[in-house]
């Protein structure tokens, strides 16, 4: 597919940017303008007319929504529930990964796929028996538990680990199992040391989720000072409906980790994804 | 031996229990509910009432058709683009790729309920919003977005085209990678258009990505809430009102668990048979 050889490539070539380009502008202006609105201090949206550049900026906004809301508490919950949930899932994704992949044991076929055949089951079929189960049988309603313990390591995250540690070679297994090595000191001394890169896929992607969760927190969360930085961002789209500013700063403020996390790790966030997704 | 079985079974513990306590448990009960005319207090067995009553019900089956049209106007289509825009792409430069990889997917990693909220600005029915603004620069009228029942839905199918299409584009390009390039001397042998190239080569072998990509999109298609639940509430006049958000509406706003739990069962069987056809039609055993 080489098309730079020649004229007609170059001009293929210069279309190719011209379109590429387009899109990402249409792409990348509801960010823009997120964060123009969020800088444009006007309290209501008849009057509120932001012009493409800031131009005279004011952090107006986001006083207003940090004083209307608790915003940090509700990023504290987010980033101690998001944080817990990535720990859960690197620990015990990678041991059920591993187990599944390279051990044998009597069932473990049919425990793997009966596992992941509910996968495709729609989330709303187990949401209502959960939510029975966790507010009023176990009456664990706004507490951390409710929001991380039923997420500590999902089917996917086993999924992903068990086709990664398929990859991994078994001679280093047998290796230190001759070296009288128990299954857990091969797990934590050999096994997971090698997976760090196949775990820190999993890490990012089940933190970003779970730090943009918002249908489970919403249902599990009832008082103010538990709820997430999502499930605050939507009360206070109901309860502020017109400021757009500080709508926008709320929305800023949430974005912000996950968008500095992107751009620090990149190269996991752009190679990651196909990590297992279309094997098996 | 048996020692060696015991750890096996503690490092699939976790994801086994977690698996009978939010799944599997949830699954039976649900299963059992959707008999009964069931709330907190007390549960009746009713029958088959639940699921008479929801096929029956015109406000299901307009969830449905509201759902359906939702899937079937932004699913293909939004695959269409990534593999638009992965063509395009994997015919840059390495550094290039790169970019356009990093501009294309970001939006992704913003959260559903901020992405909401900034299109609930950009659809503003006020002329300062962005869109109107935009439009207006074409002489065309002030529309009203979200707040008329012709174009809510249209709007909420919108935002998905200029959502993020990075997972998808990233999906197709390592498959385009894993195309050999002898396949592509051979055509240029018989002298091949590029269209003929697309259609023949790239377009076949690309398949496991493309059916990969509508199956998943189709199920998480079909259950839309929270654009639903934050820019619309179902409205106007049911216009948005998906099948996902009557499901919520019944159990959480009005607590008749049984009837949101047949609807979900009815939900989940509806996305199987999908899923079942799309699998029947697209899938071919491409080797290569």
């Amino acid at each position: 597919m080489d098309v730079r050889s020649n004229a007609a490539g170059k001009v293929r070539i210069v279309v190719i940017y011209a379109v590429l380009l387009i899109w990402v502008a249409f792409t990348i202006i509801p960010l823009y303008w997120m964060l123009v609105t969020s800088l444009t201090d006007a309290t209501m949206s008849a009057t509120l007319s932001p012009s493409w550049f800031p131009l005279k900026p004011s952090l107006a906004p986001y006083a207003r929504f940090l004083g209307k809301s608790q915003a940090p508490r509700w990023l504290l919950n987010s980033a101690i529930v998001a944080c817990a949930i990535t720990l859960g899932n690197v620990i015990f994704s990678s041991m059920a990964g591993y187990a599944f992949a390279k051990l044998r044991f009597p069932g473990r076929d049919a425990i793997f796929w009966i596992l992941l055949s509910t996968m495709m089951l729609p989330y709303h079929v187990t949401l209502i028996p959960t939510y029975i189960l966790v507010i009023n049988k176990l009456g664990m309603g706004d507490t951390y538990t409710a929001l991380i313990v039923p997420f500590l390591c999902t089917v996917s995250n086993t999924f992903l680990m068990k086709q990664y540690m398929s990859t991994l070679p078994s001679t280093l297994i047998e290796a230190a199992r001759i070296d009288a090595c128990t299954e857990f000191g091969i797990y934590r001394k050999i096994i997971f040391p090698i997976a760090k890169p196949g775990l820190a896929v999993v890490a990012i992607f089940t933190f970003v989720s779970y730090w943009n969760q918002f249908f489970w927190p919403f249902l599990v969360t009832s008082s103010n000072s538990m709820r997430t930085v999502q499930v605050g961002l939507a009360s206070f789209r109901f309860a502020e409906a017109t400021d757009f500013g500080a709508m926008m700063a709320g929305a800023v403020l949430a974005s912000l980790p996950v968008v500095a996390l992107f751009f620090s790790l990149q190269k996991y966030f752009l190679q990651g994804i196909t990590v297992g997704a279309l094997k098996g | 031996m048996k020692r060696e079985y015991t750890w096996c079974y503690i490092f699939i513990a976790m994801p086994v229990l977690l698996f009978l306590a939010f799944t599997l448990y949830p699954i039976v009960s649900a299963f059992i509910m959707s008999f009964q005319y069931y709330s907190v207090l007390e549960s009746t067995w009713v029958g088959l009432d639940n699921y008479k009553y929801a096929l029956t019900d015109p406000v299901f089956w307009r969830s449905m058709r509201v759902t359906l049209v939702y899937t079937v106007g932004t699913v293909p289509v939004n695959v269409l683009i990534s593999l638009g825009l992965a063509y395009l792409v994997f015919q840059l430069r390495e550094r290039a790729r790169t970019f356009f990889k990093a501009a294309l997917y970001l939006p992704a990693v913003t959260s559903g309920v901020t992405m909401s909220l900034v299109w609930l600005w950009i659809l503003d029915p006020t002329p300062s919003g962005l869109l109107n603004q935009a439009l207006g620069w074409f002489g065309i009228d002030n529309v009203i977005w979200l707040g008329s029942s012709k174009t809510a839905l249209l709007s909420l199918m919108l935002m998905t085209y200029f959502g993020s299409h990075g997972p998808a584009l990233i999906l197709y390009l390592s498959a385009m990678g894993g195309i050999p390039k002898s396949l592509y001397e051979a055509a240029d042998v018989d002298a091949a258009s590029n269209w003929s190239k697309l259609r023949n080569i790239t377009w076949p072998l690309l398949k496991p990505t493309t059916l990969y990509l509508l199956v998943t999109g189709v199920i998480s298609s079909f259950q839309v809430f929270m654009n639903v639940y934050l820019m619309t509430q179902g409205g106007p006049n049911f216009a948005t009102s998906t099948i996902a958000y009557l499901i919520y509406q019944n159990a959480f706003r009005y607590f008749d668990f049984g009837l949101a739990s047949a609807m979900s069962f009815l939900l989940a069987v509806v996305i199987v048979a999908v899923s079942a056809i799309q699998f029947k039609y697209m899938s071919t055993d491409v080797e290569y």
